[in-house]
């Protein structure tokens, strides 16, 4: 009889499928981010206090991620990209991953806090909030515009990880947000135009769905032309200098010749060679963000950050 | 006569509890830890005895007294 109910019993979870609720990947990106704003910031902080900081930034992004797997299930259980993620897939309970979600989220925030200072614990509880409720629950099913505004919570790590150190926001932590921020709907559109996604049978309204490609090109320019100033403008702080607004003025270059290749396209040129243009344009924008950041970090040790 | 049926499931659940465990233990080095930076940072050590004891003469060093 036992032996018998046990086959009904759903396949017990174990500690990697928890694991995989927080979307390893991305918390990634968040922690390289947020260790640059970190450092940086013009404060020195103990080495410790900033791995539990980053730990603590790391957790809370993947409590969200957890957040956001927990209401997003039946969407997830359509498209193929994301069948196989724990609760579709069925090796994780959905009130398990609210449970490790929230959990996690008060952990990683109060922890924060006391290691760090408050005013980094509340923008982690603010990202926190503003992916699992204002971009997943709110906006994602709502707006074509879900992954612009959404994209705030992508671009606040670094802000964090300099409020941990300095315990403040200032211009420069307030830049780089922006930087991220005026990134993502260029990085992620050229994504959207050469993936053949299932977003409309889910009813999710992407961008490429509602409006078609054609428009997505024109704002993938818009956002892209947006985005220059903001790249520029850091240079003009205290934490960039010459040898950044050279990098930049040549990342922005390179960045905007491939978006600018993108919209001048139509979807005929783009069938027929496979979408060269714009798997190129993404390709150009993870390079895009990485190296402004990879050169933040070895700024100071140059000899030519600052002015 | 000892009952011992070994299940799939209960290899699965031994690895997840010992998972666990160095989950926690590791999450007590990370208090204990912050605690001793903490504490460091205080710069002077005994005034964190101070704070809400009486300080202990033994603390008190010989230069001090002659202030």
């Amino acid at each position: 009889m036992t032996d018998a109910s046990l086959q009904d019993t759903p396949r017990e979870a174990g500690l990697g499928d928890y694991f995989a609720l927080l979307k390893p990947r991305v918390m990634s990106l968040v922690v390289f981010t947020a260790l640059v704003g970190l450092i940086v910031a013009p404060v020195p902080v103990h080495p410790f206090i900033a791995f539990v900081g980053i730990l603590c930034v790391a957790v809370g992004a993947g409590a969200s991620a957890s957040l956001n797997m927990w209401w997003d299930a039946d969407i997830d259980r359509i498209m193929k990209r994301t069948a196989n993620r724990p609760i579709p897939s069925g090796k994780v309970q959905p009130e398990e991953a609210l449970a490790v979600g929230l959990a996690l989220s008060g952990f990683s925030v109060i922890l924060l806090g006391l290691a760090a200072n408050w005013l980094a614990a509340f923008l982690l509880a603010f990202t926190i909030f503003f992916y699992a409720v204002v971009y997943s629950m709110w906006l994602k099913r709502s707006t074509p515009q879900n992954i612009v505004i959404g994209g705030l919570s992508g671009a606040l790590p670094p802000m964090i990880g300099w409020a941990i150190a300095a315990g403040n926001i200032t211009i420069e932590s307030t830049l780089l947000v922006a930087l991220i921020f005026m990134w993502t709907p260029p990085h992620f559109w050229s994504l959207a135009i050469f993936v053949k996604s299932d977003y409309g049978r889910a009813g999710v309204p992407m961008l490429t769905e509602t409006h078609g490609r054609r428009v997505t090109r024109n704002n993938i320019m818009g956002y892209m032309v947006a985005l220059v100033p903001v790249a520029l403008a850091i240079g003009f702080t205290s934490i960039g200098g010459p040898l950044y607004l050279a990098v930049s003025a040549a990342l922005n270059m390179w960045f905007l010749k491939a978006c600018f290749v993108v919209w001048r396209r139509d979807e005929e040129q783009a069938e027929a060679d496979n979408f060269a243009a714009e798997k190129n344009a993404f390709k150009v924008s993870l390079a895009y963000l990485f190296l402004h950041f990879a050169v933040l970090l070895v700024l100071p040790a140059t000899g030519f950050g600052g002015w | 006569m000892t009952i011992k049926v070994e299940h799939e499931m209960h290899n699965r659940r031994k690895s997840k509890n010992y998972g666990v465990f160095i989950l926690l233990i590791a999450f007590v080095a990370l208090v204990f830890g912050l605690t001793v930076v903490k504490v460091l940072q205080l710069g002077d050590a005994k005034m964190f005895e101070a704070n809400d004891h009486v300080l202990r003469p033994a603390l008190i060093t010989a230069d001090e007294v002659q202030q």
